[in-house]
């Protein structure tokens, strides 16, 4: 089911947390709304929730306005980033909530919730209570019970925001194979670059209530579309105007023709990647990104003398963020 | 070690010279004359009056309390509203003012010589020196418990559950009966405890608005005062056995009703 925005602004007293925002997400995708706090991306997934009203523009879920629908009729699921777990109620009656509500008969409600504990991983822990859950469990739990009402379109507000680092790339792998499986179209909101790359096939950066670029993860890295895009999505160097990535410095023991003489002035192991903070002549600090089999076959070493030479650099003119061309989302 | 002791004795001393050591020189002196004379003194008409008169006025204000202090809990955290912290003063108001001053007031307000007083007695509706304004006494001064102990709760446990409710599909009602009541319970039932306690002891303003018309609108607090400055001490500390006894007893049936936390 397909959500479309259409010229949201949301206004919070004298904050404008949606400047104008129009977003088409396609049916059974999962688009993440990525961007630093303040940009606006909670805000988008709850007014696509109905939780906040917006002062202007419209929503529309699978073709029809759902501006002025509320929460409860609008068949979404959303998972909050600290588990809004029912905390005195088991874990099978939390799963069950939406549809004891929908006063569904007690034998597809056991069916139901017998089939979801199981996608979800929890099938031994239906008679306990959320306090007696890891954040993962609990985690995994909200999202079976919002699953469970079977809806259009699932929402996901920094949902593993509050686990930790391991925790949270199982679940992120293991959203994504439940997404390859349920299908349902899915906006996750993260501040998580590496996590919204990872997860989603479209990206949506948002930047002060408004969106910066909306594009495939490699589109983004590739042809960042602003200044903001550049520095937002993975590393980057700064060189007067232009900006050039990490693994485009690129490092030679010896001087060739354009190559600027810089010093090494530490090297950091990363397992695979290795990164050498340069210090050039001319006193440009700069920092490289090289595999480990780059770095040993030059035989880098901290203080070293180097010669470096840029890959791709970028410029970009100062254009106000409106005004960028925004990308359709993606075809999937 | 030392301080552990210090602070235990402490604590213990100071619960004793002012709770123990009286309670139980009440009880001591009620039955000083025989469990005999004292039963005698409970089953008077007159005080078994009271007693009924206490228990029906306990049951018609604190759950008409807790229902407003939920409701009043509900606008004063969920909502934003002009005058919301005079309506939160507001409910505070009866903590600040004296007893007797409510019972004034209340006679000034709905007595003959009172503003509403000669519109009600026209319509034949008697309120002072009648069970209404005793009600009406108990509730004012009992009105904060309930709505100070469930705020902080509801502060708590904040919006989520409720709209991870609604997202679900759960109506206001719904919401409210199967995620916020359950989760406010404690503060409530501890509210709950709380208003029943201060409406059982009330004195001061249903004294003024009751009349203490002996076996009809005297409540057990009134019985005490009444016997006690008859000199019948027999019959003050059996009355105070018997309210300390009902409070004791709601303590224990909330204990009861209330299921463990799971927090």
């Amino acid at each position: 089911m397909s959500i479309t925005v259409k010229s949201v602004t949301k206004r919070f007293g004298d904050f404008t947390a949606l400047n104008d925002v129009s977003l088409e997400v396609a049916s059974g995708s999962l688009t993440a709304l990525l961007g630093p706090s303040g940009s606006g991306k909670s805000t988008l997934l709850r007014v696509i929730a109905g939780l906040e009203k917006p002062d202007q523009g419209e929503v529309h879920i699978s073709g029809s306005d759902a501006t002025r629908t509320a929460p409860q009729e609008r068949g979404v699921g959303f998972v909050f980033q600290h588990y809004a777990a029912f905390k005195h109620m088991t874990v099978w009656d939390n799963v069950a909530f939406g549809l004891t509500i929908r006063k569904r008969p007690k034998a597809e409600v056991r069916e139901r919730v017998t089939e979801l504990l199981q996608l979800v991983q929890l099938e031994g822990f239906a008679d306990r209570y959320p306090s007696q859950l890891s954040g993962g469990q609990k985690q995994r739990m909200a999202l079976a019970r919002a699953l469970a009402v079977q809806p259009r379109v699932l929402l996901l507000d920094e949902p593993f925001g509050a686990l930790d680092a391991r925790v949270r790339e199982e679940l992120r792998d293991w959203l994504r194979r439940l997404h390859d499986s349920v299908h349902v179209t899915t906006v996750l909101v993260t501040h998580d670059q590496e996590e919204a790359m990872e997860v989603a096939e479209t990206v949506v950066l948002m930047d002060h209530g408004q969106i910066a670029q909306v594009g495939s993860p490699a589109q983004l890295y590739d042809h960042p579309a602003s200044e903001f895009v550049m520095t937002f999505v993975g590393h980057v160097n700064r060189l007067g105007e232009s900006y050039v990535r990490p693994h485009d410095v690129l490092l030679s023991r010896h001087p060739s023709p354009g190559a600027r003489e810089g010093r090494i002035s530490r090297l950091i192991h990363l397992g695979f990647e290795v990164r050498a903070e340069l210090i050039l002549t001319d006193a440009t600090v700069l920092s490289a990104q090289l595999t480990r089999r780059e770095a040993d076959s030059l035989a880098l070493e901290s203080g070293q003398q180097v010669w470096v030479t840029l890959g791709e650099t970028r410029a970009f003119d100062n254009i106000a963020v409106a005004e960028i061309e925004v990308m359709p989302a993606g075809s999937a | 070690m030392v301080t552990k002791l210090t602070l235990r004795f402490l604590v213990l001393g100071y619960l004793g010279l002012l709770i123990l050591i009286p309670t139980t020189a009440i009880v001591w002196r009620s039955l000083n004359s025989g469990l005999g004379a004292a039963w005698a003194s409970i089953t008077t008409p007159d005080t078994l009056h009271a007693v009924w008169l206490t228990v029906i006025v306990v049951l018609i204000a604190v759950p008409l309390n807790a229902i407003f202090g939920v409701l009043c809990a509900l606008l004063l955290v969920r909502h934003d509203f002009p005058g919301r912290a005079a309506l939160s003063a507001l409910i505070d108001l009866p903590l600040s003012v004296s007893p007797v001053v409510v019972g004034l007031a209340l006679v000034l307000a709905y007595g003959q010589i009172g503003w509403f007083g000669s519109w009600l007695q026209g319509h034949g509706v008697q309120i002072i020196f009648a069970l209404p304004g005793i009600v009406l006494a108990t509730m004012f001064v009992s009105l904060p418990y309930v709505a100070r102990e469930v705020v902080p709760v509801l502060e708590e446990i904040g919006t989520d559950q409720e709209q991870a409710a609604h997202t679900l599909g759960a109506s206001s009602f719904q919401t409210f009966r199967r995620v916020t009541l359950p989760a406010i319970q404690s503060g409530l039932s501890y509210g709950i405890v709380l208003a029943t306690a201060r409406s059982l002891g009330e004195f001061g303003a249903v004294s003024v608005v009751s009349g203490r018309l002996v076996g009809q609108t005297e409540t057990l607090t009134l019985v005490v005062q009444d016997r006690f400055q008859n000199f019948d001490l027999t019959g003050a500390y059996t009355a105070a056995v018997v309210l300390a006894l009902m409070a004791v007893a709601t303590l224990l049936a909330m204990n009861a009703l209330t299921p463990k936390e799971r927090t």
